[in-house]
């Protein structure tokens, strides 16, 4: 028997499929989040990795920001129980998890028996969010995933003191054009964005292990710069963007449909 | 026979006559004042003096959908879009911006009491100014104490003095303390039926829903002295009770969790605040908000103490120890908190009381973004997808056979 967790995110959809051991037997990602094609594509993809027809799923969860539009979904859960679980899965012995998504970031505090206890999100605002680094990226011209690569080789970090997106944007094309180096002003952006997520963090209380989930955790850059805000070491699964889905298919699995 | 009209409808009815009432004193060209929700309405009441609330106004702006338009209006005017959604709406009306959903004649004179908060005394101040009419203040400083102690007692004491001769000498009327009792014996009666009111949200299930209690708020607001405020509520008290014996409610849902609805509601959200709520079962069976303005007392002294204790003139551990044993008493599952983008006062200190609430009472604790009054700092699918965590927390501590400490 097969379960599917749909996680349509505001950016990108993302599937998981999991067995009754809860093993997982197929994945999906596609760009394009709630009202686009993308979770359909995603869908498509996660049958396909599995080897199975859409006849084969028991039992569909969907979560994430388009969790409501998702219309062959059995049910929905948010996308705090289903990182949570998600993350418990991919790294038993987790206490904090951080997940930081397109258009949120959050901090789950996870009980020693691998519940979730409490969460908290960010803000309306956008900045300390994976819309925040979009938007970076364009302003400097580097793509997303040669982001980290470029601070890596920053010389210095520069404040960037903004944590408002627009605000920001002003900020970063006033230090380019006094001739900063892309990198130095990279490394600066994933500093703002550590301390306003560490914040965040703390105030819930960081206990290790501390693991990383979303879009965001594949940012190495961004992984570094947390690390050195909270202090403490931050595990990343590979398949740290599918935790919402993998936690979705698992709520799946035990509906008992 | 006539039906029996429903509390509900009588209490709107009052509310409508206090407005009504300051119409008419302005059209007989007697002066109308303007006052905060807890300045000791007892004093202008006795002098027989028409008077309406701006906040109360606000709320009822805001849940018709002004709020965007006057908060526009005002900032039009130069005032920052960080200042209070109901002192923005207040101050634009009072500039002359029209608001059909609740409108009422300009002030002649305007009475503040920063009890409340000290937002309020600037905005009281901008209003004398624009309209050149006195403001008389009662200055209650916050209570960094438990008690009150006499000292501030007798200040504040000092102050209701202070405000009865400036009131006789601006309108001409003499105060008579036959009146001023008769006048406090009608307050007494509303707190305690109000409160008596309130109090049913600890049966289980309850009678009631939480949110019912911020749409009647409005009557202890601008008519707790009033005999046919104490009457109606306790023609509520009474239905709830009949409620209780018949198993009904006002909630028309399933009652799966009970919550504690932390804050001021977003007026111009009533629906998507209810929504999710609805759906998952969570019905607010506490809020502080609705008892806070319970005020009973025995004498002017007492009346000085009630008045220093509001929301936002207590301490973190009044405060604290206020909402958690409203959550003991009504057995909530999880709290909802309201970070009111327009209340500094109040949304600041919650982030510590969050806390303290979640270690003694170790239930799931929730916060989310909005306003009171201004739609434009709410984000109905964030709000959801909190609310949605929440419900999941309490099933998940339900299942594991838990409601908290
Ligand atoms: S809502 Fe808060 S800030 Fe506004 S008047 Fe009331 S207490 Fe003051």
């Amino acid at each position: 028997m097969l379960f599917l967790g749909i996680d349509i995110g505001s950016a990108v959809s993302k599937c998981v499929i999991t067995d009754e051991t809860e093993a997982i037997r197929g994945k999906g990602l596609s760009p394009g989040g709630a009202g686009t094609g993308g979770p359909q594509a995603a869908v498509a993809m996660a049958l396909a990795d599995a080897g199975a027809a859409a006849g084969d799923i028991a039992a569909t969860v969907a979560t994430g920001y388009g969790r409501n539009l998702a219309a062959a979904a059995d049910s929905t859960m948010s996308e705090l129980s289903c990182h949570a679980a998600g993350a418990v899965k991919l790294y038993p012995g987790v206490r904090t998890v951080i997940d930081i998504g397109g258009q949120d970031a959050k901090v789950l505090s996870i009980t020693p028996a691998g519940k979730l206890d409490s969460f908290i999100m960010n803000d309306k605002c956008a900045a300390g969010t994976g819309r925040f680094l979009e938007e970076m990226s364009r302003v400097l011209a580097v793509p997303i995933d040669e982001m980290a690569d470029v601070a890596g080789r920053a010389a210095h970090e520069l404040q960037i003191s903004s944590t408002c997106v627009v605000f920001a944007e002003t900020e970063v094309i006033s230090r380019m054009a006094e001739g900063a180096a892309v990198g130095d002003v990279l490394a600066g952006i994933f500093a703002a964005i550590a301390a306003r997520v560490g914040a965040l963090a703390k105030r819930k209380g960081v206990v290790p292990e501390v693991v990383m989930t979303g879009g965001v955790a594949k940012n190495e850059g961004m992984r570094r710069a947390l690390e050195r805000e909270l202090g403490t070491p931050i595990h990343v699964d590979p398949l740290a963007q599918y935790a919402g889905a993998l936690g979705a298919a698992l709520f799946a699995s035990q509906s008992g449909l | 026979m006539s039906e029996k009209i429903p509390a509900k409808q009588r209490l709107r009815d009052v509310v409508d006559s206090v407005y009504r009432a300051a119409w008419e004193a302005k059209e007989r060209g007697e002066p109308v004042g303007w006052s905060s929700s807890k300045f000791p309405a007892e004093i202008p009441e006795t002098l027989g003096l028409a008077v309406t609330y701006p906040e109360n106004q606000a709320a009822g702006i805001a849940a018709k959908h002004g709020g965007q338009r006057l908060c526009e209006y005002a900032e039009g005017l130069g005032y920052s879009n960080d200042i209070c959604g109901y002192a923005r709406i207040s101050l634009a009306y009072a500039a002359g911006a029209e608001a059909d959903e609740r409108p009422m004649p300009q002030p002649d004179f305007v009475l503040c009491c920063n009890n409340i908060c000290n937002c309020m005394i600037k905005w009281y101040e901008a209003i004398a100014r624009m309209h050149n009419i006195p403001l008389i203040m009662i200055d209650v400083p916050y209570n960094n104490t438990v008690d009150v102690p006499e000292a501030r007692v007798a200040y504040v004491r000092a102050q209701f003095e202070d405000a009865i001769a400036q009131l006789e000498e601006l309108t001409g009327r003499t105060w008579s303390n036959e009146r001023f009792k008769e006048v406090c014996a009608n307050a007494n009666r509303s707190a305690s039926a109000w409160l008596k009111a309130c109090g049913y949200c600890s049966v289980k299930p309850s009678p009631l829903n939480g949110f019912d209690l911020f749409n009647h708020m409005a009557d202890i607001v601008t008519a707790r002295c009033k005999p046919e405020t104490a009457e109606a509520f306790e023609q509520l008290a009474a239905e709830y009770e009949e409620g209780v014996a018949k198993g009904e409610s006002t909630w028309h849902y399933d009652e799966n969790y009970r919550i504690m609805f932390e804050g001021i509601p977003c007026w111009p959200e009533l629906q998507a605040l209810f929504k999710p709520l609805k759906d998952s079962g969570a019905n607010t069976v506490a809020v502080v908000y609705a008892p806070a303005f319970g005020f009973q007392y025995t004498d002017v002294d007492d009346m000085a103490r009630a008045y220093c204790r509001a929301p936002n003139s207590v301490c973190i551990e009044a405060g604290t120890a206020w909402r958690a044993d409203l959550c003991k008493e009504n057995q909530v599952d999880g709290i909802l908190v309201h970070y009111n983008r327009s209340c500094k006062p109040w949304s600041g200190y919650m982030l510590e009381m969050e806390r303290r609430w979640h270690d003694q009472l170790g239930v799931p604790v929730v916060g989310f973004d909005g306003d009171q009054a201004d739609p434009r700092n709410f984000s109905e699918a964030q709000y959801q997808t909190r609310v949605q965590g929440l419900a999941e927390l309490m099933a998940a501590n339900k299942a594991a056979g838990g409601q908290g400490k």
